[in-house]
């Protein structure tokens, strides 16, 4: 299976950022063959919506789970849709949440946030 | 006064005084049309007390997918400005309160299976006063953009002179009644925040090449920020209104200043014979009017 976490950096050394939709990277790794790799989330500039672009972008990436500190109701939908379950992220690094993971010791991510839309 | 000026209220910030200034200088002229642009949370009629003789709802066009002949191009998906909408498999999700009604993702959709189909979002509505018309809009809870009821307030019959109650800020909304203004005038408060926010309105009305002034509200003894920006940046200081608390209470009962108090009547009528002032000298310097 396939898992997603919003990273600061292309790094397994970094944090994960706070924002999932406005996340710079987002790191994969793939559990069968134990590799990750990073990619640039387009959505990070997006002027609205960026939760929306960034859950179609992984949900095309076809990840199986995303690990976040919080998410948008938007992204919350696009992703439910697309069947990835969502678990709440650890203050930790990346190569340690990923860790946290394959030990089971992540919990499922319940609370989703109204989302931080800018005025018209 | 037979001046036929439209004049915006804008502020930068809320609380600045855009509607205790908007209300009373609509009371002093002789048949003028007051319009309540703050969507969100009009008050103009608290202050007026107009009779409400009319109503109607603005509505916005939203999508709406037939999944039956959608087949997941995803044409509309990538070509969506607002990223309004995602594509699960073949199951076509839809954000209204993302989408902005342009109509692309309709116009584009090469299968037809996308149609537009019009959902309230609020009430524009006009009253009387005495010689006065009122007008107001009204957004409805839980929806993000007034523009389409901006745009129909802008649409309704006024009479030659036009005070607009702007909403606060310098967004979407505002660049609707300044883009409708032949004058606009600044409200401003005597605060580091207040001279900010009117540096941003500032900056939006001359970006739209709209003439304007600045009235200094709440003056109190000391450095004013906003009327040093207003020195440095060549924006003219139409007035000054102290500090009043008297005119603090008149306005939190819900009272028009200029019918309660001959000082303030006197008041907002010079400012308005300054103001349209200020608008004639503009449009007859505009040869494009």
């Amino acid at each position: 299976m396939i898992i997603a976490v919003p990273a600061e950096e292309k790094s397994l050394d970094s944090a994960i950022c706070v924002s999932f939709g406005r996340a710079p990277v987002y790191c994969l790794y793939d559990t069968e063959k134990e590799t990750s790799t990073f990619l640039d989330n387009k959505a990070a500039e997006a002027p609205g919506g960026a939760g929306i672009q960034a859950a179609q972008f992984l949900a095309d990436q076809k990840i199986d789970s995303l690990i976040t500190f919080r998410l948008g109701e938007n992204a919350s939908n696009v992703l439910s849709a697309a069947n990835i379950s969502m678990l709440k992220a650890p203050n930790l690094s990346i190569a340690d949440t990923i860790a946290n993971f394959l030990e089971g010791k992540l919990s499922s991510l319940n609370e989703v946030h109204p989302g931080f839309h800018h005025g018209h | 006064m037979g001046t036929k000026a439209t004049i915006a209220v804008l502020s930068g910030k809320g609380g600045t005084g855009k509607t205790l200034v908007s209300v009373n200088l609509a009371a002093v002229a002789a048949n003028a049309t007051y319009i309540d642009c703050d969507t969100e949370e009009p008050n103009g009629h608290i202050f007026i007390k107009p009779t409400i003789v009319g109503e109607y709802v603005v509505t916005e066009p939203k999508p709406v997918v037939n999944q039956d002949l959608c087949d997941g191009c995803r044409t509309c998906v990538d070509a969506c400005a607002f990223n309004a909408l995602a594509l699960i498999g073949k199951n076509l999700l839809i954000f209204d309160e993302i989408c902005h009604s342009c109509g692309l993702c309709t116009y584009i959709c090469p299968k037809g299976a996308l149609r537009e189909e019009q959902r309230p979002l609020g009430i524009v509505k006009r009253g009387r006063k005495n010689g006065m018309t009122f007008l107001s809009g009204e957004m409805n809870v839980g929806e993000s953009s007034a523009v389409p009821i901006i745009k129909a307030l802008m649409r309704e019959q006024s009479t030659d002179l036009v005070i607009i109650d702007s909403p606060p800020g310098s967004g979407c909304l505002v660049t609707e009644t300044v883009g409708n203004a032949d004058f606009c005038l600044l409200v401003a408060e005597p605060t580091i925040f207040g001279a900010h926010n009117l540096a941003m309105a500032h900056d939006l009305v001359t970006l739209m090449g709209k003439p304007s002034a600045v009235l200094l509200n709440k003056t109190q003894e000391g450095e004013n920020p906003s009327e040093i920006y207003a020195k440095e940046h060549g924006l003219k200081i139409i007035g000054s209104l102290p500090y009043d608390e008297h005119l603090a209470l008149l306005s939190s009962d819900g009272h028009l200043a200029v019918e309660e108090d001959e000082h303030y009547h006197t008041y907002f009528k010079e400012l308005l014979e300054a103001i349209t002032k200020e608008a004639r000298h503009a449009s007859d310097s505009d040869p494009q009017r």
